[in-house]
């Protein structure tokens, strides 16, 4: 009979996650990985509740089928599909081309919105380059709060189509008290030809 | 069977369901570079002051993590046209008067739309001043029913002994005059002694609510 030696160790020895705990990293929590492949909309339309104080965004080389878009997002309640909820934000740009020039910080106010219901920029002309693309991340306050407007801070990096880095610093407040339950992201023209969003619950589940 | 004292009729029971049943995270694979550890979440209910105060009521504020992140959810005041402001402290929390030098810039955008812009705000910023420091840039935040701020901000190596204290702080606020105002400040406390308690408090007032959750984030 071949003797099986017990695995006590295993518990301390672990260097990689198992299934069930990797959903747990760094008190992020995994809760959809959405992977776009010439997706007109990458939605997340479950998961958003009072589980989590806030959740988390995070966008992997977001790629546009078409030159010069911006990726964006929109949310909505209940089991809405509109996806127009109204929004007051700030964008700022910092910016520098490839070239060495243009180097520069200013308030962007074409991507701005004003009780708008406009799906909210994230990021400014993404080109469609083969090794061009957009990451970034978009934190969303206390989404089910049923009390307060929801505060949301984004930030971009893209290579622009006119061969250049751009951050862009996008927040606001999605200016309603009824509870969110879903996000839209989208390009602002044409398909998402490529990339990842994936949403985590961040820290601690509320108390 | 070399090594194998035991009897030969028993077998030892393999635990490999003891793996895929983990619903935590062991100590071992927690310790990731970059992980959020919660330490604690204060909850204001009409409270003047909310205090992390290292050793006190389970909080950790030292040499244990190299960062820490204070996060904000929905932090309402009970007096309109105030600001949110911190302080820190080198003795347990008997004085928040350390002195700092910070920098203070920010966007904003009104409402009806008529006024938007990047500004750096100077009468906001310290230069070694004692005073607390206001996380607002711009205008002071509404106490209207939906109104608040939310963000974070990260408190680097507060226990170090060698070196000034800096932080950075990033949050939107839905200020009293209907504007969204998303703030940058940043800067450091400059002392050599061991920051071991920080303080939140609105200019004036009380924090009506509001959650401040205080994390560690762990090095290498």
């Amino acid at each position: 009979m071949a003797i099986r030696t017990a695995v006590n160790k295993a518990l301390t020895a672990i260097t990689a996650l198992p299934t069930a705990a990797a959903l747990v990293d760094g008190n992020l929590t995994l809760l959809t990985t959405a992977t776009a492949s010439s997706s007109a909309t990458l939605d997340f339309t479950s998961g958003i509740d009072s589980t989590y104080d806030s959740y988390l965004f995070k966008f992997y080389d977001m790629h546009p089928a078409t030159d010069d878009t911006d990726l964006t997002f929109q949310v909505d309640v209940g089991t809405g599909t509109s996806y127009a909820q109204t929004i007051t934000s700030t964008t700022f740009q910092v910016f520098h081309g490839e070239d060495g020039n243009s180097g520069a910080i200013e308030y962007k106010a074409n991507r701005d919105q004003a009780q708008g219901t406009a799906f909210q920029p994230l990021c400014q002309d993404i080109g469609n380059g083969n090794d061009e693309s957009m990451s970034g991340h978009l934190h969303l306050f206390n989404p089910s709060s049923s009390t307060f407007v929801k505060h949301f801070i984004g930030l971009g990096t893209n290579v622009y189509s006119g061969d250049g880095s751009i951050q862009i610093y996008s927040a606001g407040y999605i200016n309603t008290t009824t509870a969110l339950t879903r996000v839209q992201f989208k390009m602002d023209s044409g398909n998402i030809d490529s990339g990842v969003i994936k949403m985590y619950g961040v820290g601690d589940k509320q108390s | 069977m070399a090594g194998f004292t035991g009897r030969t009729s028993s077998l030892i029971k393999y635990n490999d369901r003891s793996l895929k049943d983990l619903t935590t995270t062991p100590a071992s694979v927690s310790s990731s570079p970059g992980a959020l550890v919660h330490i604690k979440t204060l909850t204001a209910s009409s409270s003047g002051t909310l205090s992390f105060v290292h050793g006190t009521d389970g909080v950790v504020l030292d040499s244990t993590y190299p960062i820490y992140k204070f996060e904000f959810i929905n932090i309402h005041p009970a007096t309109n046209g105030v600001a949110f402001e911190f302080n820190l402290s080198i003795d347990g929390g008997s004085n928040y008067n350390v002195t700092k030098t910070t920098t203070n810039f920010g966007a904003f955008h009104s409402e009806d739309g008529s006024s938007s812009a990047l500004n750096y705000d100077a009468g906001r910023d310290l230069a070694q001043s004692t005073a607390f420091q206001t996380l607002f840039t711009s205008g002071t935040l509404g106490n209207g029913n939906d109104e608040s701020t939310s963000g974070q901000l990260k408190l680097f190596n507060p226990s170090n002994t060698t070196f000034v204290k800096h932080f950075m702080s990033n949050i939107n606020y839905y200020a009293n005059s209907a504007y969204s105002i998303n703030c940058y400040v940043a800067g450091y406390g400059n002392t050599t002694s061991a920051v071991n308690a920080i303080r939140f408090q609105m200019s004036s007032g009380n924090i009506d609510s509001g959650k401040i959750k205080l994390y560690g984030i762990k090095d290498a």
